[in-house]
């Protein structure tokens, strides 16, 4: 533990610490630039210069390791002249435009010139132009505002893992670029965008929109994938205008997925804003009486097994304890959560949340991918994993189909047939997990979805006993989800009851008299004749094909509401803006419904249903807290198909009804999923 | 001045043979072996003996230096010999390749030793195809005859010695900047501390040095540390190579002793100044990075790392650029200045923006097309950029100006008033 004097103060800092931390833990704030505490010391833009006693230069307390009787001044006309004088190198050659500066009011490089800069220009020559680049269809460029601090370079080699940018030239023609002109193809690449500390890097769908400080900034979670990444959602008036993450350790850290950054414009496209009810076989637009009328018309004298709900992947709790409370009203034992088919169940909770939790993973030693790709499932878990990788000492290996996840893999096998090779200990990846102290393994939605799903959970299971992965102190087992709502659906039971159908069971033509989709736009609900189809959600996506009555509800943005991630964290989304037109909050249809079918839900209020909720599952009401579950319950034993294991991604930036509406999302499906061309170049804006 | 018997590069001018035979039969390669060794602390002492301090610029005290590195070390260890010899002016290394390449490669040998390296690499500058030609055949030859390898030189020492060509940029002059461009990245000066000897070459310890230093720890082996110690002034000993060029009858190379004056050095070696004595103007005495000193300095000043720096300027790689009355002063810092701007590797601020800004102010000022309190105001910047910077280029870049305005002030004033009137002039 070294002691320093910071301007007399005497401090004791970590071992490890840079003068920078010492300083700031002594109260002193440095202004900075290029030093960002997530990314490798580049020690380039010189803005954070101090003092230090027997240096005869002054020293980048960014890079200088705090050594024991370090004395440091930090606030010294030596220091405050070299501060000033890297700020008017900096702003020679930075352009004057902030009034037209995307980064305007949240720019480090105006806030900085503000406390030590300048107050005036002494430079008399030319500034320096450069060429902006094209780096994609999300990011957009100004590079002359480009103050080469790298960070954006530092982010995609080191956290995104896609080595993408680089410095070209050098002196005063050095450029940030992608040297052959491309878009950038990590699915994390937005986050440079919030890393530039100028304008130089903006977000090409929020460009000129809007000023930040007009913006109305609500906190929230997203829903584009399990993770629950912790978002800020900036909102004017009743239009979300861009969504940036929030720091949350042991989740998204700070990063988030370009997917939950720049899908909000499909939340203002192909919207569901006025109840629609089939008339003559077509959907017309119709009121809120008439769909409800036409709902409780339909259900008279229907059984109670002739009703199933079909729940959709981004629902909140609040909704599904109101589902969950028609159902039994209904007499429907039809429930199902389980959209994409898994074979998890709601009794065993160790078996479907990712127990080693994210943070967990920089424990871990040694990891098995079963069926799973990370990388476009939960880009904020692979991220955790490449940070775990590049810490050493972790080996990867992989059942399923080889993908590029920007970490040394080793690649065991395809199926079915590795994974019991591995279980009997005859494999060689066997001996890594065998010596490994921690090993965790990673199942995903792949392998589970299938019919031979139960089984693989089952042999998941074994190899998980088997290589000693859970313990006192450590669990290793994981599933890993891709659908926001899924373990609050679990956790809450969503899941047929005592002879119930399932989602494959509720989609058999002739099954049911009457279903209801609740958000569930990723099944086929078409050409199911004779059945009544009731779609509550906000998209005009695959889920009103089939539907006879359409409830327009409320996004992830528009609505209070609970989410639980693939750890079992449950976390808060919060309204940033009111549902389009006459669209609902989901919970307030489904309550209005019970009413005027008259089974009346004594859920008045949000107060009631959260109640409600933890009465059902008493870990929801713990907001942000991981509840551990119970090792066991693993599937059911059997054998298992011969087909290898796949991804059930096939398009990661099209995954759901949001993302489905947005064009951006359409773009970038289109230039990186689909191999196609935008015909964009340097020269289209 | 330095006696014939004295000189250690007695092939300079390559008038004797370069290879391997011609080089044993001056010298080299005599009783290589047996210094080897008598181990690494004694090979260490004597260098800290001589009182050798590196040639490549800096001055910092070679056997010093080697002593950091580590006395054990899990892994390789390496000698990164500095042979981008890159600074305007300077072309003392170039002559070494050339006509006494075995002199270094035997100091390589030695050298790695002292310090337990495993290998060496001689990082050799671009545009001396030449010269890397003739280093490749030394190279070869010397593996040829068992000096270097397995057993080098019979020694029972293990080493190898690679020769790698850079691509041409001053910076990779730069020791940690050569290292980033040796490991295949652009050359970029790297953070310090850690300094090489702790993490250098691809991670591990590793010493960089200049050609001219490595080359003649041989010679002070064999004739003893307290010969070098000998030749020169207290804290400065030893031979060093001169580069002189410029306005001088006859420039030239030549090995002379240290803390020779400089009056005597241009006048024996290299036939005084064009024009006589009285013609001088300024000198700068060590490369381009230094700032210069002019004739009222020059008439008495001794050529060693401590007289020149407590003149102002500095050693440097003793290039001794000469300059006569006939020489636009301003114009040739401005030409500097450009080069300056021109090998800036643009990885720091007060270097990559300052640079272009002192350039182009000191074209200015060349025509005079400025304005007198500009002048202030390109001091501000040399300052805002002196100190500030990662690696030493900044400096460089800013004290060939303040040598300017410190020493010829009121020619810059001069033409700024001349510009101002003619354009007064053109005006009516």
């Amino acid at each position: 533990m070294p002691k320093l004097t910071i301007d007399g103060q005497e401090i004791e800092v970590p071992a490890g610490s840079t003068v920078l931390q010492a300083c700031e833990a002594a109260g002193r704030e440095i202004p900075v630039f290029c030093f960002h505490p997530r990314l490798q010391i580049a020690g380039n833009c010189r803005m954070c210069l101090v003092e230090m006693e027997k240096s005869p230069k002054p020293i980048a307390s960014c890079a200088m390791p705090a050594g024991d009787g370090m004395v440091i001044k930090t606030d010294t006309p030596q220091v405050h002249k070299a501060r000033k004088g890297v700020l008017e190198l900096l702003l020679i050659n930075h352009p004057l435009d902030c009034p037209i500066c995307d980064q305007g009011g949240e720019c480090d490089l105006q806030d900085i010139t503000l406390f030590y800069g300048p107050d005036s220009s002494r430079f008399a020559e030319n500034k320096r132009p450069v060429a902006d680049k094209y780096l994609g269809p999300l990011i957009s460029t100004h590079m002359t505002r480009c103050i080469h601090c790298t960070r954006c370079i530092r982010f995609l080699d080191e956290i995104a893992g896609v080595e993408e940018l680089g410095a070209c030239d050098r002196g005063e023609h050095m450029e940030i670029t992608t040297w052959i002109e491309s878009a950038l193809t990590s699915e994390m690449s937005g986050n440079i965008i919030d890393l530039c500390p100028v304008g130089a890097l903006n977000s090409k769908p929020y460009e000129y929109r809007a000023r930040t400080w007009e913006l109305r900034k609500t906190e929230s979670i997203d829903v584009m994938d399990a993770v629950g990444s912790n978002i800020r959602v900036d909102a004017r008036g009743s239009e979300v205008m861009r969504i940036l993450p929030r720091l949350h350790e042991d989740v998204n850290e700070e990063w988030i997925s370009d997917k939950t950054r720049f899908a909000y414009d499909g939340l203002k496209k192909r919207r569901l804003d006025v109840p629609f009810v089939k008339k003559d076989g077509k959907l017309a637009t119709s009121t809120w009486r008439a769909a409800f009328a036409a709902i409780r018309d339909e259900l008279k004298d229907v059984p109670g097994n002739r009703i199933g709900f079909v729940i959709g992947d981004q629902v909140d709790c609040e909704t599904m304890v109101l589902v969950k409370d028609l159902a039994t009203a209904l007499g429907s034992p039809n429930v199902d959560c389980r959209q994409d088919g898994t074979k998890l169940t709601a009794a065993a909770r160790g078996a479907y949340l990712f127990n080693t939790t994210i943070a967990g993973i920089e424990q871990a030693d040694a990891c098995l991918l079963i069926g799973t790709n990370p990388r476009h499932e939960a880009p904020l878990v692979n991220a955790r994993l490449r940070k775990r990788s590049r810490m050493g000492g972790f080996k990867v290996g992989r059942i399923g189909e080889p993908f590029d996840l920007t970490y040394p893999v080793t690649d065991l096998g395809a199926g079915g047939q590795t994974l019991r090779e591995l279980s009997d200990g005859k494999h060689s990846f066997a001996e890594v997990l065998e010596n490994a102290s921690r090993p965790m393994l990673i199942l995903g939605q792949g392998p589970l979805a299938r019919a031979d799903g139960a089984a693989i959970l089952a042999l998941a299971g074994e190899v998980a006993e088997r290589f000693g992965m859970v313990g006192d102190d450590w669990n290793g087992f994981n599933v890993l989800h891709t659908a926001a709502s899924r373990v609050g659906g679990l956790d809450l039971g969503l899941v047929p009851g005592e002879g119930g159908l399932d989602v494959a069971g509720m989609l058999q033509p002739g099954a049911l008299d009457v279903l209801f989709l609740v958000g569930a736009d990723e099944v086929e609900a078409k050409g199911l004749d004779g059945t009544f189809v009731v779609y509550m959600g906000t998209h005009g996506d695959r889920g009103v094909h089939g539907a006879d009555v359409i409830l327009p509800g409320a996004a992830f943005t528009e609505k209070h509401g609970t989410y639980v991630n693939t750890e079992g964290r449950p976390q808060r989304a919060k309204l940033a803006v009111f549902p389009p037109g006459e669209a609902k909050e989901d919970w307030k249809i489904l309550r209005a419904l019970s009413e005027v079918l008259g089974l009346t839900l004594p859920l008045n209020t949000m107060g009631d249903v959260r109640r409600r909720m933890a009465e059902i599952a008493p870990s929801l009401a713990r907001i942000d807290e991981i509840e551990p579950a119970p090792f066991g319950g693993f599937g059911v034993a059997g054998d298992i198909g011969a087909e290898p294991f796949a991804s059930p991604l096939r398009d990661f930036y099209l995954t759901n009804p949001i993302a489905r509406a947005s064009s951006v999302m359409q773009e970038c499906s289109t230039l990186f999923v689909q191999g196609g061309s935008t015909g964009a170049t340097g020269t289209h804006g | 001045m330095l006696q014939d018997k004295d000189r250690i590069f007695t092939n300079l001018y390559g008038d004797d043979g370069v290879d391997l035979a011609a080089a044993r039969a001056r010298g080299d390669w005599d009783g290589t072996a047996g210094f080897i060794q008598k181990g690494r602390e004694w090979l260490v002492e004597q260098v800290k003996a001589s009182g050798l301090r590196g040639r490549g610029g800096a001055g910092f005290p070679t056997g010093l230096k080697w002593s950091f590195m580590p006395k054990q070390a899990n892994g390789p260890v390496y000698l990164v010999v500095n042979a981008d010899e890159s600074e305007p002016g300077t072309c003392k290394d170039r002559e070494i390749m050339r006509h006494e390449p075995q002199k270094l490669i035997e100091g390589c040998l030695i050298a790695g030793a002292a310090m337990g390296c495993t290998a060496g690499y001689i990082y050799i500058r671009g545009e001396y195809v030449r010269e890397a030609e003739a280093l490749e055949r030394a190279l070869a030859e010397a593996y040829a005859d068992g000096l270097l390898g397995k057993n080098a030189a019979g020694s029972g020492f293990d080493y190898e010695l690679y020769l790698h060509r850079g691509a041409g940029a001053y910076i990779c002059g730069e020791e940690t900047g050569l290292i980033e461009s040796l490991e295949g990245k652009k050359g970029q000066p790297r953070l310090k501390p850690p300094f090489p000897a702790m993490v250098g070459l691809y991670g591990r310890p590793s010493t960089v040095n200049n050609v001219e230093t490595i080359a003649v720890v041989p010679t002070i082996l064999r004739r003893g540390a307290e010969w070098f110690a000998a030749i020169g002034p207290e804290r400065n000993s030893g031979t060093k190579l001169f580069c002189v060029s410029g306005h001088v009858n006859n420039p030239c190379n030549v090995e002379e002793a240290m803390g020779i004056p400089l009056r005597e050095l241009i006048d024996k070696h290299c036939g005084g100044v064009r024009g006589g004595w009285d013609n001088l103007l300024a000198v700068i005495p060590g490369g381009s990075s230094v700032p210069m000193i002019p004739k009222s300095v020059c008439d008495d000043i001794k050529l060693d790392f401590d007289s020149l720096k407590n003149a102002g300027t500095g050693l440097g790689t003793a290039a001794v650029i000469v300059m006569d009355k006939s020489t636009d002063i301003v114009k040739a810092i401005a030409r500097l200045s450009k080069f300056y701007m021109h090998e800036s590797c643009g990885q720091c601020t007060p270097c990559r923006e300052g640079t272009g800004w002192l350039w182009r102010m000191m074209t200015r000022m060349a025509e005079g097309r400025a304005r007198p309190e500009e002048i202030d105001l390109l001091w501000d910047v040399t300052k805002e950029i002196e100190g500030h910077t990662i690696c030493a280029l900044g400096d460089a870049a800013a004290w060939p100006v303040q040598g300017l305005i410190r020493h010829f002030r009121p020619e810059i004033e001069r033409r700024i008033e001349a510009y101002t009137a003619s354009q007064r002039l053109a005006a009516e």
